[in-house]
């Protein structure tokens, strides 16, 4: 099979933020370079979603006059709060006893869609080719085993995988870097750590699934710039996570819950322990009467530096949280992978110019101030393995009296997808009905998200085993992927494994927190998947 | 032979639909968009024509804001051969749009102009229709199924009835059904070439045409909801309440 090539110099798997700035970055560097990113969502910011308290470090640096270039960057953090919720009770934690990494004083509330979609204007005024609906599926090698580059799906295959009226061949992409910025649990990415053992040495990546609602609510409710923290209720104390609800323009509330996937009760639900939150008195309060007008969910990266697997290979680097350079104490990712973008392009510059080794990548990353932030954060997220109270009281000696110097690094000891429970050793969870106005089923939230998959495509979610479902999971966990599923797409009916693909929002959960790994995700035909607007 | 296809810009059908709260309109702010469905089989079809050595040229013209100009690019990106965009950042009736193609024709000299049966937005299913009758050309309406003659074109259309086969002359009006075809994806390649294609560019106001809206939209609301169902437990149950509470019996 001979397909069409394209050469380019760098091609970038993935406009997000870290994609995107690694091409703006090597086009501000050298602007005879050719670089092209391909995008699986049908535009940029299609399948964008984070919460998003926005530090601007990595932006400073990048397009320093960013406020006079109409960035969507408007909102500035006024206020702060952080509560305990008991179940009908609430604690407010004074702001001077948070860790300073839990200070936003200087940051944003914005939509990193948006930004993302400012962000690719900015990219293509500089001569950047951006191809949505383009989904890379296909790691190419030479024959020195380094990495070639991409190819993109083929398009028009039936459910049986064969070639339709539309069928369309997949494209080759060639170029002298490529670089992986798929996000969190890239599949592309998963495949090269994998290949280059690049998680020798690291602990297991750990992750979390957070989900997010936009509110329109009433002015009374409504307090711009708010920023606000919850943990607790209605998680139990040996889950962790909790939620965040920031006040955004137009009279929106950005409202959002993440949980960390090392979970063990195969019966808890991340969407509807989200809904269920919302019922308690102190919340409740903030949104009746409002409306729902977005829902998403996606799958981040919780491991810090202990997790991050080696950051470059012959030919290709991985950036952003395709890595894993999320800071989770300060639960942003965002400038952190932008930061990771702009070293990716400066080390990339001279390895082409001056065939620098991309090694000098990692270095430079490692002497950054994104890795000195992941350093310091790094004994927050297992120090919550001993339970919520233990959890606060260490972080508070790590990072209030130590800032994060204390001379040990706690690890991750198991992977996600290792922490389950079997069912009947673990307490069944009932949760409320949705009510429609303040809390709702899946169907009606997927819908929301206006996902859509061509119809008579293969299925984009892979079952190793296809028994396995039936014969062990659910025996063995009552099947939870009907439950870690944010949308439903995996059901039981009649002793059968349904997935319904279509409805789909391309989290990846599945591929992280399934017990024996048997899901894989791979890349669904270009545009599909959920169209966001301002997540 | 050259055909003018018209396809227009609109918020994505997989999008669900906001209302603004003041009733002016719905949110198209960071909105995903996308060419109007039946637009695209249009431009299929026309592209289908030109393989077939029918058709010489396909002109793709699109009327509104700057960023209509992406649907004016995916149009070439699968075979047309130039584009045209009018600039209009306010809403054009159907009526108006009508009136800019016609300039358009009588410049370009198209045998025939090629548009999906309505837009998936405001849904009025106008413009081929009022086109037609001011060039004075036949007009072949919700076509399913075309066949292009030497001085005449054959569609088939989806009537009350059934299916209906006419046949008008050329120069017409045709407009397209989604049955009409399975528009094709673009390729990268095609999409990269696209982008050297030529575009012509022309401000509606300065056109020479009266724009003006003749319709006031007074209000945008959503259609109210629906209440959730009830279980009866007998057909006595059933036709009482028919009769009684939903009085339709």
């Amino acid at each position: 099979m001979t397909r069409e090539a394209m050469e380019y110099d760098v091609v970038i798997v993935g406009a997000g933020p870290a994609g995107l700035t690694t091409a703006i970055k090597l086009k501000q560097l050298d602007p005879n370079l050719n670089v092209c990113i391909l995008e699986k969502g049908s535009e940029v910011g299609a399948h964008i979603l984070s919460g998003n308290v926005f530090e601007t470090k990595a932006l400073d640096e990048l397009i320093p006059n960013w406020k006079n270039e109409g960035a969507p960057i408007k909102t500035k953090v006024s206020k702060e709060k952080f509560l305990f919720l008991g179940k009908n009770s609430s604690l407010s934690w004074p702001t001077w006893l948070l860790p300073s990494v839990q200070k936003n004083h200087k940051n944003y509330i914005i939509s990193l869609a948006n930004l993302c979609r400012w962000l690719a204007e900015q990219a293509e005024k500089l001569g950047v080719e951006i191809f949505p609906g383009f989904p890379a599926s296909e790691v190419l090698l030479n024959d020195d085993g380094s990495v070639k580059g991409v190819a993109t799906l083929e398009m028009g295959l039936d459910k049986e995988g064969n070639k339709k009226d539309t069928y369309q061949e997949g494209m080759e992409l060639h170029a002298k870097v490529t670089v992986f910025s798929e996000g969190c649990r890239g599949h592309l990415g998963k495949q090269l750590i994998k290949k280059f053992n690049l998680d020798e040495g690291k602990n297991p990546q750990q992750y979390g699934i957070g989900l997010k609602e936009i509110w329109e609510v009433s002015e009374q409710q409504h307090q711009e710039g708010l920023v606000m923290h919850t943990a607790g209720w209605p998680l139990d104390s040996k889950t962790y996570g909790g939620s965040f609800i920031y006040h955004a323009e137009n009279r929106q509330i950005y409202l959002g819950y993440v949980i960390g996937l090392d979970y063990q009760n195969p019966y808890l639900s991340p969407f509807d322990e989200f809904q269920r939150f919302k019922t308690h008195p102190s919340i409740r309060k903030m949104f009746e009467g409002g409306k729902r007008i977005s829902f998403g969910a996606r799958a981040l990266i919780e491991g810090g530096i202990q997790s991050l697997p080696k950051m470059y290979m012959p030919g290709a680097l991985l950036i952003g949280c395709d890595a894993g350079t999320l800071n989770m104490p300060k639960i942003k990712g965002s400038h952190t992978a932008m930061k990771s973008g702009i070293i990716a392009a400066e080390s990339i510059i001279e390895n082409i110019k001056n065939k620098a080794d991309l090694s000098v990548y990692e270095k430079k990353f490692k002497e950054s101030w994104a890795y000195k932030e992941l350093y310091a954060a790094r004994n927050v997220k297992p120090s919550f393995s001993w339970g919520l109270i233990l959890g606060i009281i260490f972080t508070g000696i790590d990072q209030i009296l130590f800032r994060g110097k204390l001379p040990f690094t706690l690890k991750h000891k198991h992977a996600d997808h290792e922490a389950l429970r079997p069912a009947n050793q673990m307490p069944k969870i009932e949760y409320p009905k949705p009510d429609g106005k303040l809390t709702f089923d899946k169907t009606s939230s997927v819908y929301l998200t206006g996902t859509n998959h061509t119809e008579n495509q293969p299925v984009h979610l892979r079952l190793k085993d296809p028994n396995l479902p039936i014969n062990y999971t659910l025996k063995q966990y009552d099947e939870p992927a009907q439950r870690y599923c944010p949308v439903g797409v995996y059901e039981i009916q009649k002793e059968k494994f349904v997935i319904n693909s279509q409805n789909c929002i391309h989290c990846k959960t599945c591929d992280i927190k399934e017990p024996s790994q048997n899901i894989t995700w791979v890349a669904p035909e270009g545009g599909g998947g959920p169209k966001y607007g301002n997540m | 032979m050259k055909i003018l296809v018209a396809v227009k810009r609109v918020i994505d059908y997989n999008v669900q639909i906001r209302v603004k709260e003041d009733g002016s309109g719905v949110h198209t702010d960071n909105v995903k968009m996308s060419t109007n469905p039946p637009d695209d089989n249009a431009v299929e079809e026309s592209v289908k024509l030109k393989e077939s050595g029918k058709v010489k040229e396909i002109v793709a013209i699109s009327i509104g804001e700057d960023k209509a100009q992406e649907s004016i690019r995916k149009a070439l990106a699968v075979g047309a051969d130039k584009g045209i965009h009018v600039k209009s950042d306010s809403y054009v009736e159907p009526l108006g749009i009508a009136k800019i193609l016609k300039k358009i024709v009588d410049k370009e000299k198209p045998d025939m102009v090629f548009l999906g049966k309505q837009a998936i937005d405001d849904d009025c299913n106008q413009t081929g229709q009022m086109l037609a009758a001011m060039l004075n050309w036949p007009q072949a309406t919700f076509s399913s199924k075309v066949n292009l003659k030497d001085k005449s074109i054959e569609i088939v259309r989806e009537i009350d009835e059934g299916l209906e086969t006419i046949e008008v002359n050329l120069p017409a009006v045709v407009s397209c059904d989604l049955r009409l075809n399975k528009p094709r994806f673009a390729s990268l390649p095609n999409i990269m070439k696209a982008k050297k294609k030529p575009m012509e560019q022309l401000i509606a106001k300065d056109m020479g045409v009266d724009l003006a809206n003749r319709i006031e939209q007074i209000k945008v609301e959503e259609p109210p909801k629906r209440k959730a169902g009830i279980k009866v437990a007998s057909v006595a149950e059933l036709v009482s309440k028919l009769k009684n509470e939903a009085k339709v019996i």
